[in-house]
Formats: C-alpha cells, sequence, structure tokens
C-alpha cells in the first residue's frame, strides 16, 4: 500500500483484438484499412430509447449534446452487418475458443449458456446504436491473489476518422474485456496487473499485436473521492503515471472543496449576458462572438486556476463540460489578463457582474445557443466542485493526464441481442478449450532446454516472432543463431534505419538455413536480410553464395589481394588493414566470418611488412 | 426449480463462482436466464436458483403527451408492425407501443407534424396477414377517412406491406394519402429506421397526396424516404432500409430528412381528385404459382376448383408446352388464369412464341406489366366483380390503380 495515499482503490478493463480470421458477428476479416481506400459511405442518425423508467441513460443523454449525424466510411472488407443493414450472423466459434482459452488461463468459471447483450453506445461508434458484447466466464484468480471478476467477448467499435465521420473497418473485430476486481491499491500495483493479463493474451497466440490492438481502462478512487473510469489507455508503461496523475487530482479537488467550503464559496446559477462588453475586446474570439456570457463563482477566485494535475486546473475541467456544446473552451479571471483581454477589461468584467477579487468570473463565447448551453455545463461543473469530485469517464492525454469525456454510464443500459442465439456449453466443451503454455513458462522451458540466457529467453518469448523461432528451431536451427536472426540483429538494424518490416516468415527462414547448412556465414545475416529487404531476389542473394571458405581458400585470396597492391601495403604498412579488409570482403561476403577476414589480412600484413 | 418464478423476480444464484443475487428472466433450452447486476444476462442450471423476492412493479411511463389542436388531424392503424417500442432494461423485454400517447413518447417529433388518433385492428408479424385482415384494414381505413381525418397512416410488418398496400389500394378510392409504413431494422434500437419513416410517413398524409402509397427509406442513409405507388412496389431486399422499391419507373415522391419537405411528381394522384369509396369484397380461392423448369402438370392442376390462379411464368410469360394441356383443363374447369412474368420488369406478350399463342388459344388473360403479387391481389378483387370471362379479362388489363403502365418507359 502506497504511504502517500493510504485509501486507493484501483481495478482495471483490458480491451484486447483477437486474431480470428472473421468479425465477431459477420464473415468479414478483421483487416485494418487506411481509410482513404474506403470505397462508400453513408450518413445516420441515432436517437436515445427511452429506458423503462421513462429516462434517457445519463450517458447516452450527454452525447444528445452534440450532432447526432454521423457519417460511416466502407470498404470491400465490411459488409452490411457492419452497415446495420443485415442481422449479425452466430458467435463467431474461434473468438469464443480465445475468450474461454484466456479464461481458463485465469482460472475462471465457464458461464452455462452465453447470451449475447446489446449495451447501448449512441456516440456514433456503433452503427447500431448498441455495443454487442456477451459474459464467458466469472471469478477468476490472479496468482498475487487479484481478483478477476469477468471476461467478456465484444466486438470493436468504428474508428473515428473527425468529428462525426466513423470507419467501419475497425468495427465488429472480436475483442476480450477481462475486468479485474478493484483489488489493487498501488499505482505499481495496477501496471503490474496489466503486465501480467497481457502476458497471458498473448500466450495464446491468437490476439492481435501493435499499438492500439490492446487498450486499458483504468478505476480508481481513493477515498472520499469518486470512481473514475479513464478510457484507452494504450501504453502499458504509463499506467502507474495514470493512476499516480488520477490520486493527485482527486487529493487537489477535495482540497479546493474543503477551501471552497472554508470561504463560504457558492455558484451564481444565472449567467450574465456580457456581450456589450466584449464587442471591443483585444480578443478576437470574444470581439466576433455573437454571444458572450459571464458566471459568477463567488469566493472561487485563485481556485479555478489551480494545478490539479501536470497541465491541468480547475478551470480545464470546466473547459471540458463546456466544449460538449460546440465552445472551443472557457476564459476565467484567474488567468487573465492574456489572450488578448487587457486588465481594463477584466476591470470592467468585475464591475460589471458584480464581481469581488475573491470572485471567479468564468466567460465563454459562441452563437447564443452555444454559449446559454457552456454556461450551464460550467455551473454544473463548478457546483461539483463543491461537492469533491464527480464521478465520471475520462480519456488520457499524452502525458498520463486525463480529460473529462462523459458522466459514468448508468446500469440500465443492456438488453439481449435478440439476432443471435444463445450458446450453450456442455461441459466437454470447457474441457476441450486449449490452455497454451504462459509465455512465462516459455521464456523458463528455453532456459533449461537451449541453455539460454534468462534475458534472451523472455525476449524471444515475449517477442512477436515467437512463432517464427519455434519453427526454425524446429527445423535445425542452433536457438542461438535463430534469436540473433531473427528478434536481435532486425531490432539493431532498425536502430540503424534499416527497415526489415517487409521480410516474410519464409525469407527469415531460408537466411537461417543457407546458415545452418554451411552456405552462408552467420556474420552474413544482417547483409542477406537487408538485401531481401531491399527487395532483390532470394534467388540472386541465396543463389550466389557458394560454399564456406575454407581457411587455405581464404589465405589463398588474401595472398593474392596484398600481392596485387603491394605498393599500397608498404606504403600504409598495418594502417592498409582497413581499406583492404573492404577489398578482401567484397569477394567473399558471406562465406566466411569476417573475424576470420580480419585475422587472416593481419598474418598476411605482418609476413609483407617484415 | 424456476417452477413458480416470474420475470424480474430477484433470486440468489449458487453457482462453482460463488452466490451472487440476481434477477430471473425466463427460461430456456432448459436453463434460467438471469441477469446479472452489471446488465448481463446468462443461463445456468435452473436447479442452481432460489426465489428471493417477488419482482418490484415496474414503473409506469412518465410524462404527459399533449398534441397541438391546431395542426391536422390523421389516423394511425397499427396491424402489428413495429413503429415504436419500449425497452424493459430490468428484465431486457422490448414491447411493441400502439396507443398514440405511447408512439408520440417513443418519437416527440411526430407532434411537430400532426395531431393523431389511434385504431388497432390486428397485432400480428405481417407473414400471418390475410385477406380477411386486408378487408378489416380496408373498412377501418374507409371508417377513419368517413370521419374526416387528413390523412391515414398504417404501420404494417414489412414482409408483406406491399400485398396489404396493393390489397387497400384496389378496395378503397380515396380522396386523402393513405400511407404504409414499417421498419426494417427494429425500434428498440438507436439506428432504427423507425423514426424516420414515421415522420416522413406522417409529412406524406399531411401532404398534397391524394392515394395508396408506401413510404419507406430511399437509399442507406437517414437523408429522404420514397413515396411509392401501392400498386408498383416490391420488397426487393430481404434486410435493407431502402428495400422497397417502385418497379418499372420512378417513385411517386421524396420526402426529405429531417426537413420533412415533400415533393410529388405530377404522376402522383392528388389529395381530393377521387371520391371515397369502398369496394370491399375480394374471392379469396386464388392462387399465386411460379412456373420452373421441370414443373409437373400435375401442380397446376392441383389449383383446380379455384376462381383463380395468377402465373408467375418465365420470361415474356410462358410455362413448358407439357403444361399447356393442364392450364387448358384448368380454364376449361372454370378457374381464371392470368399470366405475369417472374422477371418482374417488363411486360408479358404472349403471341411472340408458340407457346405463348398456345397459352392464349386456352384462355390464359395476360396479365401486362402488372407484378405477379399485384395481380394475385387484384384477381380476388375483381373476380366478385365481374360476370363473365371477357369482364374479367377486361378489367384485369385495364389499369384502375396505376398498377398497369400503359407504355413502357425507359429505365429499369
Amino acid at each position: 500500500m502506497d504511504p502517500d495515499v493510504p485509501s486507493l482503490t484501483a481495478g482495471i478493463e483490458i480491451h484486447q483484438q483477437l486474431d480470428t480470421e472473421r468479425k465477431l458477428f459477420c464473415r468479414c476479416p478483421t483487416l485494418l484499412r487506411d481509410t482513404k481506400e474506403h470505397s462508400g459511405g453513408f450518413t445516420r442518425f441515432l436517437r436515445a430509447t427511452e429506458s423503462e423508467m421513462g429516462e434517457i441513460d445519463r450517458a447516452a443523454l450527454e452525447e444528445l449534446k452534440h450532432v447526432r449525424r454521423f457519417t460511416y466510411y466502407t470498404y470491400d472488407t465490411t459488409c452490411l452487418v457492419e452497415d446495420d443493414e443485415e442481422p449479425p450472423q452466430p458467435l463467431n466459434p474461434e473468438a469464443l475458443e480465445i475468450a474461454l482459452s484466456v479464461a481458463r488461463i485465469l482460472g475462471m468459471n465457464p458461464v452455462r449458456q452465453v447470451h449475447p447483450m446489446r449495451k447501448l453506445v449512441i456516440d456514433g461508434s456503433n452503427t447500431c446504436g448498441f455495443q454487442r458484447t456477451a459474459l464467458v466466464a466469472l471469478a477468476g484468480r490472479l496468482p498475487d491473489g487479484t481478483g478477476i471478476d469477468t471476461i467478456c467477448l465484444e466486438e470493436d467499435a468504428a474508428q473515428r476518422v473527425e468529428e462525426g465521420v466513423f470507419s467501419l473497418d475497425r468495427l465488429g473485430i472480436p475483442l476480450v474485456e477481462i475486468t479485474t476486481a478493484p483489488d489493487m491499491h498501488t499505482p505499481e500495483a495496477v501496471q503490474a496487473t496489466a503486465e501480467y493479463i497481457g502476458m497471458v493474451l498473448r500466450s495464446t497466440g491468437r490476439v492481435k499485436r501493435g499499438l492500439g490492438t490492446i487498450r486499458q481502462d483504468v478505476n480508481i478512487s481513493i477515498a472520499g473521492g469518486a470512481r473514475v473510469e479513464i478510457k484507452g489507455v494504450q501504453e502499458l508503461d504509463l499506467i502507474a503515471e495514470v493512476v499516480r496523475r488520477e490520486v493527485r487530482r482527486q487529493q487537489s479537488l477535495l482540497a479546493i472543496r474543503d477551501d471552497l467550503r472554508g470561504r463560504g464559496a457558492s455558484v451564481e446559477r444565472q449567467p450574465q449576458d456580457v456581450t456589450s462588453l466584449s464587442a471591443r475586446s483585444g480578443s478576437r474570439i470574444l470581439s466576433k462572438a455573437s454571444c458572450v456570457l459571464a458566471v459568477v463563482l463567488r469566493g472561487f477566485a485563485g481556485l479555478v486556476g489551480r494545478e490539479i494535475q501536470p497541465g491541468r486546473r480547475l478551470g480545464s475541467e470546466m473547459a471540458d463540460y463546456a466544449k460538449r456544446c460546440g465552445v472551443g473552451g472557457i476564459f476565467h479571471t484567474d488567468e487573465l489578463p492574456a489572450y488578448g483581454i487587457t486588465a481594463g477589461e477584466v476591470e470592467t468584467l468585475r464591475a460589471h457582474t458584480g464581481a469581488g477579487t475573491g470572485d471567479c468570473v468564468v466567460i465563454v463565447a459562441g452563437t447564443p445557443e452555444q454559449a446559454g448551453c457552456a454556461a450551464q455545463q460550467v455551473i454544473r461543473r463548478a457546483a461539483m466542485a463543491l461537492e469533491g469530485v464527480p464521478e465520471e469517464t475520462r480519456r488520457m492525454l499524452p502525458e498520463g493526464s486525463t480529460a473529462y469525456m462523459r458522466p459514468l454510464p448508468g446500469a440500465a443500459r443492456m438488453y439481449p441481442e435478440t439476432d443471435v442465439l444463445p450458446v450453450t456449453l456442455d461441459e466437454g466443451a470447457w474441457d476441450r478449450v486449449p490452455v497454451p503454455e504462459l509465455l512465462s513458462d516459455r521464456a523458463g522451458r528455453f532456459v533449461k532446454e537451449y541453455g539460454l540466457d534468462t534475458a534472451v529467453a523472455r525476449q524471444i518469448a515475449f517477442s512477436e516472432r515467437l512463432p517464427l523461432f519455434e519453427r526454425a528451431v524446429a527445423e535445425g536451427v542452433n536457438p542461438r543463431l535463430a534469436h540473433r536472426a531473427l528478434i536481435a540483429t532486425p531490432v539493431e538494424m532498425a536502430r540503424k534505419g534499416t527497415d526489415l518490416s517487409r521480410l516474410t516468415d519464409s525469407q527469415y527462414l531460408s537466411v537461417l538455413q543457407a546458415v545452418s547448412t554451411g552456405k552462408a556465414a552467420k556474420e552474413a545475416v544482417p547483409d542477406l536480410l537487408a538485401a531481401l529487404a531491399a527487395g532483390k531476389p532470394e534467388a540472386e542473394v541465396l543463389g550466389s553464395l557458394t560454399a564456406t571458405l575454407s581457411p587455405a581458400e581464404l589465405d589463398a585470396i588474401v595472398a593474392r589481394v596484398l600481392k596485387d597492391r603491394e605498393t599500397f601495403v608498404r606504403e600504409r604498412g598495418k594502417a592498409a588493414l582497413g581499406p583492404l579488409m573492404g577489398v578482401v570482403m567484397a569477394e567473399v561476403r558471406g562465406r566466411v566470418d569476417g573475424k576470420l577476414v580480419s585475422e587472416a589480412l593481419k598474418r598476411g600484413l605482418e609476413k609483407v611488412v617484415k | 426449480m424456476t417452477a413458480g418464478l416470474r420475470p424480474g423476480d430477484r433470486v440468489r444464484w449458487q453457482g462453482s463462482s460463488g452466490a451472487r443475487d440476481a434477477t430471473y428472466i425466463t427460461d430456456r433450452d432448459g436453463m434460467a436466464v438471469l441477469k446479472l447486476d452489471s446488465g448481463y444476462n446468462l443461463g445456468v442450471p435452473a436447479g442452481e436458483c432460489t426465489f428471493l423476492a417477488r419482482a418490484p412493479a415496474a414503473a409506469p411511463p412518465c410524462g404527459a403527451v399533449t398534441q397541438d389542436p391546431n395542426l391536422p388531424e390523421l389516423s394511425i392503424i397499427s396491424t402489428g408492425g413495429t413503429i415504436a417500442s419500449r425497452i424493459d432494461y430490468r428484465t431486457g423485454a422490448v414491447t411493441s407501443q400502439f396507443s398514440a400517447e405511447d408512439i408520440l413518447r417513443a418519437i416527440p417529433q411526430l407532434r411537430t407534424v400532426a395531431r393523431y388518433r389511434t385504431t388497432q385492428i390486428a397485432s400480428i408479424l405481417s407473414e400471418n396477414m390475410t385477406p380477411s385482415l386486408w378487408q378489416d384494414l380496408a373498412r377501418a381505413v374507409y371508417r377513419e377517412i368517413g370521419k374526416g381525418v387528413q390523412g391515414v397512416i398504417v404501420t404494417h410488418g414489412t414482409d408483406t406491406m406491399a400485398y396489404s398496400a396493393a390489397a387497400v389500394s384496389f378496395m378503397v378510392e380515396t380522396p386523402v394519402p393513405v400511407i404504409f409504413v414499417g421498419a426494417q431494422r427494429s425500434a428498440d434500437r438507436p439506428s432504427s429506421d423507425n423514426a424516420m419513416n414515421a415522420l416522413c410517413s406522417a409529412a406524406a398524409a399531411v401532404s398534397p397526396l391524394g392515394e395508396v402509397a408506401v413510404v419507406m427509406h430511399g437509399g442507406t442513409s437517414d437523408d429522404r424516404c420514397a413515396i411509392h405507388r401501392a400498386t408498383r412496389v416490391r420488397k426487393m431486399h430481404t434486410s435493407r432500409r431502402d428495400a422497397f422499391q417502385t418497379l418499372g419507373g420512378p417513385p411517386l415522391g421524396t420526402v426529405k430528412y429531417p426537413s420533412l419537405q415533400v415533393d410529388l411528381t405530377p404522376d402522383a394522384a392528388r389529395r381530393g381528385a377521387a371520391p371515397l369509396r369502398l369496394r370491399d369484397a375480394l374471392e379469396e380461392h386464388c392462387g399465386l404459382l411460379t412456373f420452373h423448369p421441370g414443373l409437373r402438370p400435375d401442380v397446376i392442376r392441383a389449383f383446380s376448383g379455384y376462381r383463380g390462379l395468377v402465373l408467375a411464368g418465365t420470361g415474356l410469360g410462358h410455362v413448358s408446352s407439357e403444361c399447356v394441356g393442364a392450364v387448358k383443363g384448368l380454364i376449361d374447369g372454370g378457374t381464371e388464369v392470368v399470366m405475369t412474368s417472374q422477371c418482374l420488369h417488363g411486360r408479358v406478350c404472349d403471341r411472340v412464341y408458340d407457346t405463348g399463342r398456345d397459352l392464349l388459344a386456352a384462355g390464359v388473360i395476360e396479365g401486362e406489366d402488372l407484378l405477379p403479387e399485384v395481380a394475385l391481389v387484384k384477381l380476388m378483387w375483381v373476380l366478385p366483380q365481374a360476370r363473365d370471362h371477357d369482364a374479367v379479362a377486361a378489367l384485369m388489363r385495364e389499369n384502375l390503380r396505376g398498377e398497369i403502365r400503359p407504355r413502357s418507359l425507359h429505365g429499369p
């Protein structure tokens, strides 16, 4: 437990794309596309549906503040199911098997009859207005005792191209969603749990790899604070920092609340129209707006501008709320004069609105509708500051701070997906689910079986090229050579700017076979890979290799080179080694170890010099 | 055991993952379906559930619905097509809504177009529609128009909506718009086409149109609905929003969305042009048969005793030579046989090939460019009115409700 934060409670949700052949509810490939390749599109409106309480879900209601007309891009790899123009296909059994596989590793209890549900999402990222999701297993535990509450199988959402525009290539790719119990109490524990679950997922060998294929949501609360869900943390290394910053944000908001209460602060519920004051403002935003409204926050001076997270102030939170109404942001007197607004303007504003030095004035500008909506949002958020920390869904900013997204969704947003039949799992089906070897166990086995160093073994086990490594070793390639050629060398070459990403598995294997059969020296591997990656035909690159040179043959070549350049050698003496190395290598590259060439040349030079 | 449990009851589920409280929903395939408090449903062995408490009473829908008395009055007649529905997230149940209040609560913008009265004449899936229900529907439409409404909206399942629309078109001559509308995507989903179709149908129902029409999505986008003539429209796709298409020419008009601007072509009948008249007799003993290679004459003979048979023949309107005798036998026995084409596009002509000429000689009536289903409905309606074969043939070949286009125009 972190001594600074005696009351941190955190849990995580991990969303991992599965590497299935088809999508979860249609037969389209799980292929991400360049949006420039879209072949068509259409527009739709989404309407919030009424729940049984006659209320619209509060997260859905928040979305209604936004434009509700959405545009979707279609591709030759998407179909009418993504368009919400055809009922879904049955739940993809391949995806279910992977989810069950993960559930078995995590020691969970499978659901006997899996019921796909519709989860209301009307931000446009799902063409239907809901995301299909099914609970697959319950109640597992990690080796460190952390509880795993649930594992669900769900469809990924469409990717946002720009405001109101979505690309349908990603919609429907299967995801597993793993939710832990709120069992973590330090930022480091949260990150360690995420790392472990990520390892478990990759152990299946059937999940997608690369940026954006795994997303973590973190649920955090501290004593006296509120539950906050932070969406879309993509980099594992940032998780602990995100948690630390959220703890700090909640602590700061609680301190601000206490200060506000101590000052007897209050929020004026009625915004004041200050459009006439702003006509000649030095700020173009204010002078151009058709409506400028001011909200007076009594007793808030200095607190709206107080930092609550690196780069974030209470004012930033108010701005996030206001932006829901289509305004670019807010101005507040804690940060003024600035942005073209002069000290004189601030004085006039204070006088006009009756704000004293202990008060803070927030201004919003836009059309009358935008400004009116934004002022109400500022009032709402300011009132929350008097209560403490609001329950929110937030999104991560690049460095690990967060911004407000929407309120936490209410519970009442799921109902059955009647177009998909439930899947009943008999007990035998559960027993037949494959349980893969954990990558951490596999690394241990590599140490034992191949005598590899622990770090090297882990590097192999956690690499995307693990399957290729295992195939090469099965084909008789030395494990060290395979590690060098498949994992270490490409990393080094990438650092030097050589791009090997176009190399195929079979090209890697051909190079390894050439070395294993003695046709090429292992030192030649980088050159051979680079030549293949540059697009040279395999026959040319590998076919021209003759058998490895014998020491006698090498000595003969060296002697010939020295003889041909006798004058040069006598002039330069031992310093001729460097230039001559290139000459000899040009002749023998790929057939003999460079170190042997250098030794042979040194010996030859010494003879000549003597 | 789930015996005695009612949907919504609180139960304790004791499974291998521990005990937790949940809401009982229903039984399915020998399992008890429970809703966890997270909202997820799952099926568990029934024996793992014990009763805790009765379902709390469902909260009644709130908020009074007011209608603007200054707007024109429309009548909504529902047959079971779901234009509005409500979800009970507690049990996950989706219920169709039929009262004016409930429909207006689900689609509040309807209140800006008109005020509404509602009648429910059936609550069925449209594949269960029957000619006698078409008659009930026609009478209800006639009654409502007689009460002075500015237009009628009929909500209908989409599967057989085109048949019903054609039937009402023949049975009711109308001075006001009678608009059939449905939804291709369920009304519970935020993306449903129900709201836009309903709003466009209301706009069409207060427009200058004066005939029976189907109003549904004009494309996959939510930007316009098409207004289709009831006797030329066909469901041409199993699932797309724009499944309904006018065959043999352009639609009667469009309703733009969200502006609800109605544009009618000159071909569309105008409000007040026809008197209100009901002629609701139908001869139900009629059939529709699609010919296919290898069809045995027995199948045609199976219709003996029927008053009418529509054939959807091949190409210009053919059946195999082997079947001509059976067709002749049917006609000689008193069955009126009308030839249409399974091509759907284009006109029947049985004078080009020998088989066609043999069919004409046998007494087959050429069905012009009638859609096969429309020919069936029309034949049911014509038979009670026509005294003999010649009268049937004359009425079948006369354009009465825009069902026959005298000239085959360019285009699809």
